[in-house]
């Protein structure tokens, strides 16, 4: 066993990883109407159940993944980060919808322009809503992600937002 | 009583008051001193003539950048951009803005019983922006005097709890003022975006 240590840290990455990406508690901060798009993603037709996400938290405290799920405004952004703040390490943040990911086509006092402003972001769901396909496609990139991250909780760094939408 | 009637039972009931009136497509409005804006809530609402038991709904008016801009053009089903026609006579053309103030204060009253409606303004000056509360007549005018206060920055006196309702305590100035910069932004945490 101490023999050949690299190789078996290198292994309990990789188990670490395969069963946190099949037990994901989802966390959903839902504000909008993108709220009525995740429930139909995550009821039994889509079923988001099939990828181990089915179980919602409703503490940040017992959650792993943060669904941020609708506009978030100025007033709500404070409640956002505690929300965050509160979740327990390793955790990971879903921008789910356009409004989340950039402001969407809210652009006035009231509206943050994409949470990645607050929070580090792991996955943009982008759509007006997103089609439950995007959903699922968006929880498979969060699996990569999650199967990634290595036992230390060291995570790859998260994608620089571009350019064009730069605040 | 059809919108012509009702204008006239308000005129004829408070000749001191009213300033000017219109019944623009069916629509009653009657625009109203600033200091008896109560008493005239006060009689809609109790008066069997009237009996406007419904507060429908209180807003306000910025008129500060009124007609300073050309119409927005509309666009037809066809796709194409258009603009109200100059050349077909309007027989009774909107009668404009209620006066040289900045603000209006608008209020909607509706009967339940005798199904008339009557839209009451008040023009506001805006060094003293300031009317009379209806909180004691409706108690739903509560929050919809808080919006106006937080939107338009406008008072009402004897309101009893006057603060912001959508916006937060930190937020500076009136958002829905037409002098508000389109572009300011202030975020309670993050960066100014």
């Amino acid at each position: 066993m101490s023999a050949d240590a690299g190789f078996l840290t290198s292994r309990l990455d990789e188990a670490i990883g395969w069963a946190r990406k099949f037990s994901i508690f989802q966390y959903p901060f839902v504000t909008a109407c993108c709220g009525m798009e995740y429930m139909a993603a995550a009821c039994s037709h889509y079923d988001v159940d099939r990828f181990g996400a089915g179980l919602p938290r409703f503490s940040p405290r017992q959650a792993d993944v943060l669904f941020v799920v609708g506009t978030i405004s100025h007033k709500m952004a404070p409640v956002l980060l505690r929300i965050y703040e509160q979740m327990t390490e390793p955790k990971w943040v879903v921008a789910f919808g356009v409004c989340t990911c950039t402001g969407g086509f809210y652009d006035n006092y009231a509206t943050v322009m994409g949470i990645d402003t607050i929070v580090p972001v792991d996955v943009y769901i982008p759509g007006c809503p997103p089609r439950p396909e995007y959903v699922l496609d968006g929880l498979l990139k969060l699996q990569a992600k999650i199967q990634d991250q290595r036992e230390t909780g060291e995570r790859p760094a998260p994608e620089p937002r571009p350019a064009e939408f730069s605040v | 009583m059809n919108a012509e009637s009702l204008i006239q039972a308000v005129e004829e009931r408070f000749p001191q008051a009213v300033v000017s009136s219109h019944a623009f497509r069916g629509d009653a409005t009657v625009i109203v001193r600033r200091e008896s804006i109560l008493e005239i809530a006060r009689t809609l609402r109790d008066d069997p003539a009237f009996q406007m038991n419904f507060l429908m709904d209180l807003t306000a008016v910025d008129f500060s950048a009124f007609g300073t801009k050309p119409s927005p053009a509309f666009f037809a089903s066809s796709g194409v951009a258009v603009r109200p026609s100059t050349t077909i006579p309007d027989e009774a053309p909107w009668p404009g803005r209620p006066g040289p103030e900045r603000f209006v204060v608008v209020y909607h009253f509706f009967s339940l019983a005798l199904k008339h409606r009557l839209r009451v303004e008040v023009p506001v000056d805006e060094e003293d922006a300031e009317v009379d509360s209806v909180t004691s007549l409706w108690g739903g005018a509560n929050w919809l005097e808080r919006e106006v206060w937080d939107m338009f920055g406008i008072r009402f006196r004897g309101h009893p709890d006057l603060k912001r309702i959508l916006m937060y305590d930190e937020f500076e100035g009136h958002p829905l003022r037409k002098d508000y910069p389109v572009k300011k932004r202030q975020p309670l945490i993050g960066p100014n975006n």
